[in-house]
């Protein structure tokens, strides 16, 4: 299979055709149109918005404005003003812990999670039933690698405040039943959190038909710039979260001894928005709408089924979870006893970019009973000789570290 | 492009066969002085958060000389080589002794080739080539920081 979008269309890519790029799980590579749209921004409409008086103002002011309501519509949601920036997937998860959480998570109230969440959507919680007197849960994985539903419905009940879960794995690639699990969460009142940082540039989503109350995403995962990520969320529970950060933009009046809060989504975007980002990353959804995330999703099969079944046919590489027509574009692997990092720096050196080590997945390393494992994963731009290339690389590790590991 | 896998991978790269040579692999596979000791005089431990490498130092002294030395640990073979070479090359050393040769150590990995010919450094000399990959320099210090703190933790 060929590549989706060529890589021509990427210029960090163009430049250096021997690099074989298999790390879009951590970070994807931008494309020309994203690059663009930054610049023509800074170059044209550059000004703090909401604030000045004055026409390039406004003018960034609705540049920043539109870039929301071509996100929202990216993601399935209608009510744009539901669509909270941030700095990513971290940064939305906290806000939605130390917001939410707060005010809503008390002492012998419980609060779930999956033992295979990025630290991202772990840590925010452990750390809010510590200082909460909470109970932190952890629902463990079925052998095909989702949440184990039977588990987690035993797991819940009047005391469950919030369930908080991964659409897509960053370390198996396997995907959970959303709306499913936002059904269970809600059967005991309590909210439904998806991180979607592996999920959003992966999959079509349709946010208001999932069914959870806030959807977290990293726009450098989908081709945006760094630095940009959305909380989509439902307006019914954002109307009733206190701020998360205090300063400009996120008020509507400063008394001495109070104030009163902006509305949606401002309450939430303290100081100096970033622009710029926001309008990079609507640059990015246009890109992949005029594609089809159908069409990413199969194309990232196709791969993911070739180089799931040309690794797991070489002697002594182990690949973890599920079958490759039940993951996303990702696949975590060791060979014989080559450790992921020496693996990671001989394929380095023939230009062969993964990622080796705990994925910030370090609980669900534990389940799996390693310490690290390789890493590779795949974007639009991916072809079938990346996969050769990775093959021969794994081959030339074998060989390098002997035939005979144990 | 051909479905078919190629029989085997192409060459590796001249840095790397000198790098992943046989004396790295056998002390990866076979660590020398692998184990703990039930009294030791220091005990450390460190870890690199990034990658999850992690080494455990036991020393016991006579006076000031190296009596025993133990490790455990995991990660990669270039972090678990050199804590096995590095307790073969303290064995019977004084403070200072270790100090020199530590030194030495970090020199070689930072590049001068005058200490990757060095004959003090003996076998670890087979990790000279790590001197090329830098971001594995933290791999091959991993045992040599644990080691300065458990030398300046003793005083
Ligand atoms: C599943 C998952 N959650 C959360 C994150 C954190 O994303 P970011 O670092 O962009 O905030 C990542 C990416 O590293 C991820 O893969």
């Amino acid at each position: 299979m060929s590549a989706l979008i060529d890589r021509d269309e990427f210029p960090l890519l163009a430049r250096a055709p021997e690099l074989v790029y298999l790390d879009s799980a951590a970070t994807t590579q931008k494309p020309r149109a994203v690059l663009d749209a930054l610049r023509a921004y800074y170059e044209h409409d550059n000004a703090n918005p909401h604030r000045g008086a004055y026409a390039l103002s406004a003018r960034a002011t609705e540049r920043y404005r539109a870039a929301r309501e071509r996100i929202a519509r990216f993601f399935g949601l209608a009510d744009a003003d539901c669509a909270i920036f941030t700095r990513g997937t971290t940064e939305a998860l906290n806000l939605v812990a130390a917001s939410w959480g707060r005010a809503n998570v008390g002492a012998g109230d419980e609060i779930v999670v999956s033992g295979a969440e990025h630290h991202a959507n772990f840590v925010p919680w452990q750390q809010l039933a510590l200082e909460r007197g909470a109970r932190f849960r952890i629902c463990e994985l079925a052998p095909d690698g989702r949440i184990d539903l039977d588990q987690l419905r035993a797991m819940l009940g009047p005391r469950t405040k919030v369930v908080a879960f991964h659409h897509v794995s960053n370390v198996l690639g396997t995907i959970n039943p959303v709306r499913e699990i936002a059904e269970l969460a809600h059967g005991v009142g309590a909210l439904a959190v998806c991180d979607g940082a592996q999920g959003a540039p992966h999959l079509p989503v349709a946010f208001d038909q999932l069914g959870v109350d806030f959807y977290a995403l990293s726009g450098h995962k989908m081709l945006g710039p760094m630095g940009i990520g959305v909380l989509l969320g439902r307006r019914e529970v954002l109307e009733r979260m206190p701020p998360y950060m205090m300063g400009g933009d996120m008020i509507e009046f400063v008394h001495d001894d109070r104030s009163t809060w902006n509305v949606l989504p401002h309450k939430l975007e303290a100081g100096t928005p970033n622009v710029g980002d926001a309008v990079g990353l609507a640059a990015a959804a246009e890109l992949l709408d005029a594609i089809g995330m159908d069409r990413v999703r199969a194309h990232e099969q196709a791969l993911v089924r070739t180089a799931y079944e040309r690794l797991s046919a070489i002697e002594g590489v182990h690949v973890y979870g599920p079958a490759p027509d039940a993951r996303s574009g990702v696949v975590s692997f060791t060979v014989g006893d080559v450790h992921p990092h020496d693996l990671a720096t001989i394929l380095d050196a023939r230009q062969v970019c993964i990622r080796a080590g705990h994925h910030c997945a370090q609980p669900l390393m534990r389940r799996l009973g390693v310490a690290a494992t390789a890493r590779a994963s795949f974007y639009v731009y991916n072809d079938e000789s990346d996969i050769d290339a990775l093959v021969a690389g794994v081959r030339t590790a074998k060989e390098l570290f002997g035939h005979a590991t144990v | 492009m051909p479905p078919s896998d190629p029989g085997g991978g192409d060459a590796p790269a001249p840095h790397l066969s000198a790098l992943y040579q046989e004396v790295i692999l056998d002390h990866y596979r076979r660590p020398r002085n692998r184990g703990t000791l039930e009294h030791p005089d220091v005990a450390v431990a460190k870890k690199n958060p990034l990658c999850g490498d992690e080494i455990h130092l036991h020393l016991a002294f006579d006076g000031d000389r190296v009596r025993e030395v133990r490790f455990t640990g995991q990660g990669c073979a270039i972090s678990q080589a050199s804590a096995s070479m590095m307790t073969q090359a303290l064995a019977g050393k004084t403070a200072a002794e270790i100090g020199a040769v530590a030194r030495r150590f970090s020199e070689m990995v930072a590049g001068d080739p005058a200490a990757a010919r060095d004959a003090a450094l003996g076998e670890l000399r087979a990790l000279a080539g790590v001197a090329k990959i830098p971001v594995r320099h933290p791999c091959a210090l991993l045992a040599w920081n644990a080691l300065a703190e458990a030398l300046s933790t003793r005083g």
